[in-house]
């Protein structure tokens, strides 16, 4: 009887609610366009493709693209440019928004904070163009600020962009101008969850500043830490090529060259679609294995996981 | 011997303070003074600029880098066309995005899990540059409007945020007392949910907004025909191209006269093309 009243319920509940399925339906079918449709095109990437056959006509060639992919002279300069630019990225502009975010936590001129804040949120909505302009414009061997400074101390004007060894401190440092203050903004909410009983508790057991950061504020922000941390570990292998791409230049290249790049070169430019298609699924795979080896671990040491 | 001790910490608050806010005012300055250099090198005078003489304030305002920019009619163009596909690429978003968050924040869909997991996966798995390309393809898009928007249309990341407000905002209580007056799904969304979501709406306009408004790979990717280019493209050109003058034997006065023009349109085209974001 009871089961039976469910029941009904249920069947009125979903009789009432087809019209929620049709709000769902548009983005539905547009993901399924854009993001699932493509995965069917990977297999482009163990053809050999040929406009005039399509995707399916195409000839099956197996592992060969992949094959020359590892054994082309590119393959050991790609790997070492994008982990390099990606690792170092991560060294660098993981820690730095969480430090913001810890040290304006504990001022409390609020003005100032506020400033601090709207100022550093700024260049995040700077245009990937604009952004590499600025950076050019400043950089310039020419007219750049940053040699002007240096000419005024007495020293020879260097043209950065043209240095290969410079590149990957340059794409570096000006990602953590453009994003650390962006991205302490999630740290600074996980810090406004924190009790301030806590901190009243560990001032009258007289801990300084320092220490109630230490024992209180970072443990208290490392889930979320750590859950950033996997999902940029799962984008490891994709360093915003966007953004390389319009630093890149024929002297730059030795380490500015990185997967996706070459992906669009040979892809898009050259058309030689088969290859590029399997150059790019090789960094996607990379990718997925490291998200999911790194969530494992993470599940298993600290508990925190995405799924 | 315990207020030695408060003392003692006190001391060391004092600093630790003092270090914070060597940092944070060492943050703000280096984040800051880039940016208003743009803004004051725009409005300077070209020769004072390449000279380094421009430092705190703008030399010899001069609104010539404005001029040539506002003269050249391509980028008058580019600016209108960005201007549309930024208003229609949001509006679709918007479309897209909200009606499907709040079906999803509803515990009684039926399916919703699945629903989530559908749309989580893109977020960890997809086909790649290549592929999506060959899709814009055979959907006729390569070169028009929608190829701008449509692949973009709903972003995951976006639709959760939006998925996680609702929850909160419109709970079971309201939902209840509307259906007892008999209203449906799609009626109680629109006359009682939105206005109740403003805040989420501007939060979705302005991310979805400012990504339209700055992308330049999809364009570069899908559009061909220079007459359809965004503004972000011919920016790109414009910001990266090299300082030489192509000109047959002009005197050495102009050539440099020219080339320093570029430069201060650079920074009149960096500062036109964020206002619409930062302003």
């Amino acid at each position: 009887m009871r089961i039976n009243k469910n029941a009904k319920k249920k069947r009125n509940l979903w009789k009432g609610n087809y019209d929620l399925y049709l709000f769902l339906l548009p983005a539905v079918i547009v993901i399924f366009l854009f993001s699932y449709l493509p995965v069917y095109g990977i297999l482009l990437a163990f053809k050999e493709y040929s406009v005039s056959k399509g995707i399916l006509g195409s000839a099956w060639v197996g592992g060969k693209h992949f094959m020359r992919f590892f054994s082309s002279t590119y393959f050991p300069l790609l790997m070492r440019n994008t982990l390099m630019l990606s690792l170092y990225s991560l060294a660098v502009g993981f820690p730095f928004p969480i430090l913001l975010a810890l040290l304006l936590n504990s001022i409390r001129a609020k003005r100032f904070k506020k400033t601090v804040q709207l100022v550093t949120y700024a260049p995040n909505f700077i245009s990937t163009v604009v952004m590499c302009g600025m950076i050019l414009l400043f950089l310039s061997p020419r007219a750049g600020m940053l040699n002007k400074i240096l000419e005024a101390f007495g020293r020879e004007s260097v043209n950065f962009m043209a240095k290969a060894s410079y590149f990957p401190h340059i794409y570096v440092w000006t990602g953590v101008w453009q994003n650390a203050g962006w991205n302490s903004v999630i740290y600074f909410a996980a810090l406004s969850g924190i009790s301030p009983e806590l901190h009243e508790a560990a001032m009258i057991d007289g801990a300084s500043r320092y220490r109630r950061i230490l024992h209180i504020d970072l443990p208290g922000i490392l889930p979320t830490a750590v859950v950033l941390l996997i999902l940029n570990m799962g984008n490891l292998m994709s360093v915003g090529y966007e953004k390389v791409y319009l630093l890149q230049n024929n002297t730059n290249i030795a380490t500015s060259e990185v997967i996706a790049t070459y992906v669009y070169k040979m892809g898009i430019v050259n058309n030689d679609i088969s290859f590029s298609t399997a150059v790019g699924l090789f960094n996607s795979l990379v990718n997925l294995i490291l998200l999911v080896t790194v969530n494992w671990v993470s599940g298993k040491v600290s508990e925190n996981s995405l799924w | 011997m315990v207020r030695g001790k408060r003392r003692k910490h006190l001391d060391g608050d004092k600093m630790f303070l003092a270090v914070c806010y060597v940092f944070l005012v060492g943050m703000l300055a280096i984040t800051f003074y880039p940016l208003y250099f743009v803004v004051i090198a725009s409005v300077s005078d070209p020769a004072k600029v390449s000279a380094g003489a421009v430092t705190f304030w703008p030399v010899g305002i001069n609104l010539a880098g404005y001029k040539a920019v506002w003269e050249d009619s391509r980028i008058v163009r580019s600016f209108l066309n960005s201007v549309v596909y930024t208003a229609t690429g949001t509006a679709v978003n918007l479309l897209l995005t909200v009606p499907a968050a709040y079906a999803l924040s509803r515990p009684d869909l039926r399916g919703r899990k699945f629903f989530m997991i559908y749309f989580m996966i893109p977020m960890f798995v997809s086909g790649g540059m290549i592929p999506t390309y060959f899709v814009v393809r055979q959907l006729r898009l390569l070169n028009s409007m929608w190829s701008l928007i449509l692949p973009v249309g709903v972003s995951v990341y976006n639709l959760i945020i939006a998925r996680t407000f609702f929850a909160s905002t419109l709970g079971k209580e309201l939902l209840d007392a509307a259906r007892m007056d008999g209203c449906s799904n799609t009626r109680f969304l629109l006359w009682i949910g939105l206005p109740l979501s403003k805040a989420i709406i501007a939060i979705l306009v302005l991310y979805y907004g400012v990504s339209h408004w700055n992308s330049y790979f999809t364009a570069m990717l899908y559009i061909s025909d220079a007459k359809k280019f965004p503004f972000q493209l011919v920016l790109r050109e414009l910001l990266s191209q090299s300082q030489q003058v192509t000109g047959v034997m002009q005197d050495q006065a102009q050539l440099l006269y020219r080339q320093q023009l570029s430069e201060l349109m650079k920074y009149a085209l960096i500062i036109i093309s964020s206002l619409p974001v930062l302003g």
